[in-house]
């Protein structure tokens, strides 16, 4: 058994220990916001915050997360509520939406350490989150302002 | 607002509300009479028991939608059209995925299917016609109640009024009412001056889900009990499996069975890690076939041998051929496209709970007749024992919608063989090698200048596999042997050219092609409009310029041409090393003008800039039009600067986004999208802004570097300039 914290919830599962953090998150405690994309970390589908920064779950065997803090899409905020979900919403960013919960983890990850990042500081910070719908000019939209809400604009 | 996802408790819901009758829902049948209604079973014996409104006492107005949700926003156009006739008050709206059944088919197609940029151009009739009944039954019910005239009364943001009293009684308490009352005979549709929600921006009613986890995909759908199973399928096209052995596979922990299937070999897991750690072990000897030594070097051969050949008539107008016989420089060039993938985010899936006398499928599809049959077929059941759910779709851009059936099937398969509730899920390897590509072509054009350099004559020769012939979409698609499909774009070449001659090859290869966002214009237009670039340039005029004087009998190619060109200030100074790009292309009913300005870095292209204007007659919601034309950029651009799926030994060489790579936030450039007002009816959108962005991009470059590009992708190209 392992034992992981999950939006901080305390799990046990009965897996092995390089299962990654994804399918355990999917098929073992429900949590299918965070999706499966490439498994090789290169899409950023699968993007968590593991002790607040960003990890592929795609990639992090389930073992390298015992007593740290998990957070999914499901747990960023407990109404759908962060400023980075409600810009989501007032930008209308997603169209399929598939890539959407790990490209708002990643924006809610950078906003977190800049709270006031310019294009190229959200170029860099996003340019591993691909989005096959094409939303990226509307993300950039939306983190700015995110930024700004959170500041209270 | 929000989105009642396809989930395992809803067919029980459905079962209840229809126990419920008339007490709370409002069983809107679509008057038998419509032909569109008509369909082979008859809508009265087949579930559901309402059609496409369902009214409940809490004021919420749940609107059923016929259309895969897959990102190009019907869930809320669709809508749209529905609640403004209705006059329902937009913050009650819900909206739902209609079960499979008659009354949900396509109104054109006669089967349940999204594609084809369709949805609002063949819905926009009937669905208003179905918000306007459920109005004109609301206020019949409210007049009733108060013994009055219902052309004394008004129906308003989800109220009947009685205009002279001013008295108003709630659509959720009188759907009760409204449900025992008979279709009206006739409807009277708003006058387009009435329209509340059509026409302005409106936010779409699944952002929310799409924001928070809870948006339910394929992917995502649970059940008691539910096995995974990843199938081992052939390397090479058309392969088979010699022998296998299962021993080290099934010695994986959490693998159930290992079965074998006519896709491959599935096994069969309690979760996906033990499926794929299974599916490792496998040890599967195969016999590589026919397609062993297929390569994309000896198809690209074939095809330019084939290009010099004429092929079957696809458009003969005057005697192109004769006349370029006798000019004496005639102007010819050569172009290629590679095969692609779709590679939507969401790789396919499929979920199947087969019982002994009924099937549910849970899927994404773009299919849904289509896929419930070949599921009944497989599984010995009829058709109405199959109950299909469609979840949100994660992208699906044609891959969703295959006449095949391929990724339900063989979810069939497995649960058949495995007897348990089972999803299959492809892997992202699986994706990009399993085909289903957009074909590859070859093209050769020539041009013939008279001696005032007048454009006289054209012929184009197109190379490149059908996506219909073979399948159950033949007899529609294939006239006098010529797929349509492979020739749209290129046929219907709206410029004035008083001769012209199209034909086509269409080799057999056993690549599985199918249709990909844009279908053929997704080829024809970087040929077309690169051409008549090179055509331009080569008689001394601007590119724009030629365009405009040729498109005499084309005002809204003109329209749309003419905008962007002054949007994009066409002919105004750029920077250095910065070229400009146009070009024009209508598909799906559309018309659609693009400008890039790129420029070249490190050998390389980077657009900076898309100006992008749309003709699509009436417009539902314009940001969802905005957004398509971005989507469909970045889809283009993704193509064009890297897309490319090639063979080697018979094996596709691709496997994931590292060697198959799409549009990265900081490639994307700034694009601006401008709507032609129109009272036109409406006409796709999905689709239309990808054909012109790779020409577009293609005679920038040329106008940046001198450099002509006349094959894709472009990152294959060296663009250093001396």
């Amino acid at each position: 058994m392992i034992a992981l914290n999950v939006n901080g919830k305390s799990y046990q599962v009965d897996v092995s220990g390089d299962t990654p953090l994804l399918w355990v998150l999917r098929d073992h405690l429900g949590l299918t916001g965070t999706k499966y994309g490439c498994g090789v970390a290169v899409c950023g589908a699968c993007t968590v915050h593991v002790d607040g920064e960003q990890a592929r779950a795609c990639i992090t065997p389930v073992s390298s997360v015992g007593g740290k803090q998990v957070t999914t899409i499901e747990g960023l905020s407990a109404q759908g509520d962060h400023p980075v979900q409600k810009a989501w919403i007032e930008v209308d960013v997603p169209q399929c939406g598939y890539c959407q919960s790990g490209q708002i983890m990643a924006a809610a990850a950078l906003l977190a350490k800049n709270p006031n990042p310019g294009d190229a500081d959200i170029d860099t910070a996003m340019s591993g989150m691909l989005c096959r719908c094409g939303t990226y000019q509307r993300i950039r939209k939306a983190i700015r302002r995110a930024a700004d809400m959170a500041k209270g604009a | 607002m929000s989105i009642e996802p396809a989930n395992p408790g809803r067919r029980q819901f459905l079962k209840s509300s229809a126990a419920l009758g008339g007490s709370l829902v409002i069983a809107f049948y679509l008057p038998r009479t419509m032909k569109f209604a008509m369909a082979a079973e008859d809508p009265a014996k087949t579930y559901p028991p309402n059609a496409f409104i369902r009214i409940g006492e809490d004021e919420t107005v749940t609107i059923l939608i016929n259309k895969s949700e897959m990102g190009q926003g019907v869930y809320t156009s669709l809508a749209m059209l529905v609640a403004d006739e209705l006059e329902a008050y937009w913050s009650k709206v819900r909206v739902e995925a209609a079960p499979v059944a008659p009354v949900y088919n396509h109104t054109v197609w006669n089967i349940q299917a999204t594609g084809g940029s369709t949805s609002v151009a063949t819905s926009w009739e009937q669905l208003r016609k179905v918000g306007a009944a459920g109005r004109t039954l609301l206020i019949q019910a409210a007049a009733d109640t108060w013994k009055v005239k219902p052309d004394s009364c008004r129906a308003e943001n989800g109220y009947v009024i009685h205009t002279p009293t001013r008295r108003r009684l709630s659509y959720g308490a009188l759907s009760a009412k409204a449900a025992e009352l008979p279709m009206p005979a006739q409807v009277k549709l708003k006058d387009p001056k009435q329209f509340k929600l059509i026409g302005k921006p409106t936010r779409r009613l699944d952002t929310p889900a799409k924001t928070n986890g809870t948006a339910q995909f394929g992917m995502d759908v649970q059940l008691p009990g539910l096995l995974t199973a990843l199938i081992a399928r052939p390397p090479v096209f058309g392969a088979e499996v010699k022998s296998f052995d299962a021993a080290k596979s099934k010695a994986v922990a959490g693998v159930v069975d290992v079965v074998q299937v006519p896709s491959g070999i599935a096994v069969v897991a309690k979760d996906f890690w033990s499926a794929k750690k299974g599916r490792d072990a496998l040890e599967i000897v195969w016999d590589r076939g026919a397609n062993a030594d297929l390569s994309s070097a000896k198809l690209r051969e074939d095809f330019a041998r084939l290009a010099r050949m004429s092929g079957l008539p696809a458009k003969e107008r005057g005697d192109a051929t004769g006349i370029l016989a006798k000019i004496a420089k005639p102007f010819s060039a050569e172009y290629e496209v590679p095969y692609l993938a779709h590679a939507p985010m969401e790789p396919l899936n499929c979920t199947v709970d087969l019982r002994e006398d009924r099937c549910e499928i849970w899927t994404g599809t773009q299919f849904q007749t289509a896929d419930r049959n070949r599921a009944a077929t497989i599984a010995g059941l009829k058709p109405e024992q199959v109950e299909l759910h469609t979840t949100f779709l994660g992208g699906g851009f044609g891959r969703r919608g295959n006449p095949q059936s391929d990724f339900v099937s063989e979810a069939v398969h497995v649960a058949k063989a495995v007897k348990k509730p089972v999803k299959v899920v492809w892997t992202r390897e699986d994706d990009i090698k399993g085909g289903y590509y957009r074909p590859a072509f070859h093209d050769r054009l020539t041009a013939g200048l008279d001696a005032k350099g007048r454009l006289v004559a054209w012929t184009h020769t197109i190379v490149g596999q059908s996506i219909a012939i073979g399948t159950p979409f033949e007899g529609a698609m294939v006239r006098d042997g010529v797929d349509v499909s492979s020739v749209e774009g290129a046929a219907d070449l709206p410029y004035a050219i008083p001769n012209i001659r199209v034909d086509l090859h269409s080799p057999k290869l056993d690549i599985p092609v199918l249709w990909w966002r844009s279908v053929g214009h997704s080829h024809t237009a970087f040929v077309v409009e690169s051409f008549i670039d090179e055509v331009a340039h080569a008689v001394g005029k601007d590119p724009y310029r030629l365009r405009y004087e040729l498109l005499t009998k084309h005002p809204r190619h003109r329209g749309v041409l003419e905008l962007a060109a002054k949007k994009a200030g066409w002919g105004s100074a750029l920077a250095k090393g910065r070229g400009r790009g146009i070009a024009v292309h209508s598909s799906f009913g559309s018309y659609v003008a693009q400008v890039a300005e790129v420029s070249v870095e490190g050998g390389q292209p980077r657009v900076h800039r898309v100006v992008c204007v749309i003709d699509c007659g009436q417009v539902v919601n314009p940001d969802t039009i905005a957004a398509q034309m971005e989507s469909g950029i970045v889809w283009a651009l993704s193509a064009a600067l890297y897309g490319e799926i090639t063979l080697n030994k018979g094996e596709v060489e691709q496997s994931n986004f590292t060697d198959y790579p799409i549009l990265r936030i900081d490639e994307m450039p700034a694009v601006e999208v401008h709507i032609v007002p129109s009272r036109e009816p409406p006409s796709g959108v999905g689709e239309p802004g990808v054909p012109p962005l790779a020409p577009a991009v293609a005679n920038a470059l040329f106008a940046a570097t001198g450099k002509r590009v006349r094959s894709l992708p472009l990152s294959k190209h060296d663009l250093k300039t001396a």
